[in-house]
């Protein structure tokens, strides 16, 4: 982050280097020939008349692609925020001191984990065929407070985003346990020394903690989840973007140009997504990443080199992160 | 204070602070305390001394349930930790207190690690506030007043909005101080708390701990620091393999009767 800036600027430093940098040509090589490729993919989109251009244009803003995207961006805001939450239950149920939470939370794991999320999406589909009723009432008897038709509940939309959801969550719930399993155990012992309770410790100590090493995974599911979405035709859900784009290439003979529009808008909200992760990880990599202030802030003996964060490589940076504390940890 | 739970007065009338009978912990088949009695009176400072691996960690750790108790007895103020008396079958027995009562009754107790495990994610000042908040439920601004307290206390009163990596090891140490004495305990318990920190740094977690001392907290300290034993301690109590082998006054440093203590001295010094 920081700027470029000479050490020691404006301090009084007698014969003060100033030194020719080493020639490089590695460098000027490798721009040399990505310029090349670069330029000869360019020339091939742009020349190539198969890719049809004109066409990729028309269906961009297509009120049916548009839909398309939202459709597919609500899926996955649904799906991925319903399963964080679950993950975050199943993963604190796979640690609790009671031994049936474990069990439920394995099994869960075990079977979601364990299925084809297509098999399951056909499953959601299939749900008001194979119950047909939902009723509140005293089970293994006939007595039914409330009921209600399946297919009200369980729409085409609802079985998309529930399939999703339940097959994602049993994923991130294993990366949600493995941040909680990263946090020092000192920090916890720390708590309960203060006479902190197990649950003030998990919600104040250890899961904001967890939460740094938790994101970037996430984020990466949260872009797996986007394409997964796709898939949301076994349902069969039919508003998705990959459906619209591909129904539209069908009726036109079109299917290079249509999957393009489908590839730029992926691309696009994968961006905005990366925009927002790094965000989201800055705020909770509040205290890991901060430097000395001043020069009375001394550095802790152990100390751990304090990890760059610069721009444009959230994944890299977040590792580097990760390993620097627990350097510091466990130092 | 709230209830005696059948402790023994001593003749005096005061009652030990701590007081530790009989106390076995094995971890497995590695049986670390063989039997140990500890007594602290209150206001007064013991010194644990001992080679590694000589149990004196386990004992700070099970003063403070940070490890569950395999054999004997722990008292603090007079009230059996970990476990109350029950009526089972007609028998008397020990039961497992739940965990609201055994985070009520490390409430009293204040610890300072070797790590300092500090939250890494809290400032100096949110570290300090962090239980009065949420175990006392002391409201934000009272909470506050009183962090500013003890971090000047601590002589890191400028030092409020520093995150922990921000500090030095010493700097740390002295919030995680801070940190305990805020939920205003009856006993300090120290484990090494001197032993990760560069050797100049040192002298200024020792001048802390000197002036809570003075003020008559009841502490009990491992240490390595035979200076600070020397200087500070009512009691100096000596372990080795899991047993207490020597105990007495601050003058058993420089008069041990036992060879095994003459031995670490001489190690140490």
């Amino acid at each position: 982050m920081a700027g470029k800036t000479v050490d020691g600027e404006g301090l009084d430093i007698p014969d003060r280097i100033k030194a020719l940098p080493v020639r490089r040509t590695g460098p000027i090589v490798a721009a040399v020939i990505v310029a090349l490729l670069a330029a000869m993919l360019v020339q091939g989109l742009v020349a190539n008349k198969r890719l049809d251009w004109p066409t990729v244009w028309k269906y961009l803003f297509n009120e049916h692609v548009l839909e398309g995207v939202g459709y597919t961006l609500l899926l996955t805001v649904i799906s991925m925020a319903v399963a964080i939450v679950l993950s975050v239950v199943l993963a604190i149920m796979r640690k609790s001191i009671n031994p049936v939470l474990r069990g439920v939370s394995w099994f869960f794991i075990w079977f979601f984990r364990g299925t084809p999320v297509y098999t399951q999406l056909v499953f959601w589909g299939l749900f008001s065929v194979l119950i047909p009723k939902l009723s509140l009432g005293i089970p293994f008897t006939d007595i039914s407070f409330w009921s209600i038709d399946s297919s009200v509940v369980i729409t085409a939309f609802n079985a998309a985003w529930i399939g999703l959801a339940l097959n994602e969550a049993a994923y991130l719930s294993e990366i949600v346990r493995a941040g909680l399993e990263a946090v020092d155990a000192g920090q916890s012992e720390a708590a309960q020394a203060l006479g902190m309770g197990r649950s003030l410790i998990m919600r104040r100590i250890i899961l904001p903690q967890a939460m740094r090493i938790i994101i970037p995974p996430t984020g990466n599911e949260t872009i797996g989840m986007l394409k997964n979405t796709s898939l949301v035709l076994a349902v069969p859900f039919t508003l998705d973007l990959q459906f619209q784009t591909n129904a539209i290439a069908n009726r036109t003979y079109k299917p290079i140009p249509l999957l393009i529009v489908a590839c730029i808008w992926y691309l696009v909200i994968t961006s905005v997504m990366m925009l927002l992760q790094q965000q989201l990880e800055r705020h909770f990599g509040r205290g890991f990443d901060a430097r000395p202030v001043g020069t009375r802030g001394r550095r802790p003996p152990y100390d751990p080199p304090y990890p760059g964060k610069s721009e444009g490589e959230p994944h890299d940076d977040v590792s580097k992160l990760n390993q620097a504390t627990f350097v510091g940890l466990n130092a | 204070m709230t209830e005696v739970n059948g402790a023994e007065q001593t003749a005096g009338g005061t009652r030990p602070a701590i007081e530790a009978r009989g106390v076995h912990k094995a971890f497995g088949q590695l049986h670390v305390l063989k039997g140990v009695d500890l007594t602290v009176m209150p206001g007064t400072v013991t010194v644990i001394l001992g080679p590694s691996g000589s149990g004196k960690s386990t004992l700070l750790r099970l003063i403070n349930q940070l490890e569950t108790l395999t054999g004997g007895s722990i008292r603090v103020d007079g009230e059996l930790i970990g476990y109350k008396v029950v009526e089972h079958r007609g028998k008397r027995m020990l039961q497992t207190l739940d965990d609201r009562a055994v985070a009520a009754q490390r409430a009293k107790i204040g610890m300072v690690f070797q790590r300092f495990n500090l939250f890494p994610h809290m400032t100096a000042l949110e570290n300090v506030m962090e239980a009065p908040v949420h175990v006392k439920h002391l409201g934000k601004a009272a909470a506050r007043e009183l962090a500013v307290k003890e971090l000047t206390r601590v002589g890191l009163g400028d030092r409020l909005d520093h995150y922990p990596a921000q500090l030095s090891g010493g700097q740390q140490q002295r919030v995680a101080i801070a940190r305990a004495l805020a939920m205003q305990p009856e006993i300090m318990l120290f484990d090494e708390p001197t032993s990760a920190l560069d050797p100049e740094l040192v002298g200024e977690v020792l001048g802390v701990m000197r002036e809570l001392a003075q003020a008559g907290m009841t502490m009990v300290c491992v240490t390595h620091e035979i200076g600070f034993a020397r200087e500070v301690a009512d009691q100096v109590v000596f372990m080795d393999g899991g047993v207490v082998v020597e105990q007495g006054g601050p003058g058993i440093i420089d008069h041990p009767s036992e060879p095994r203590f003459r031995d670490f001295l001489q190690h140490v010094l």
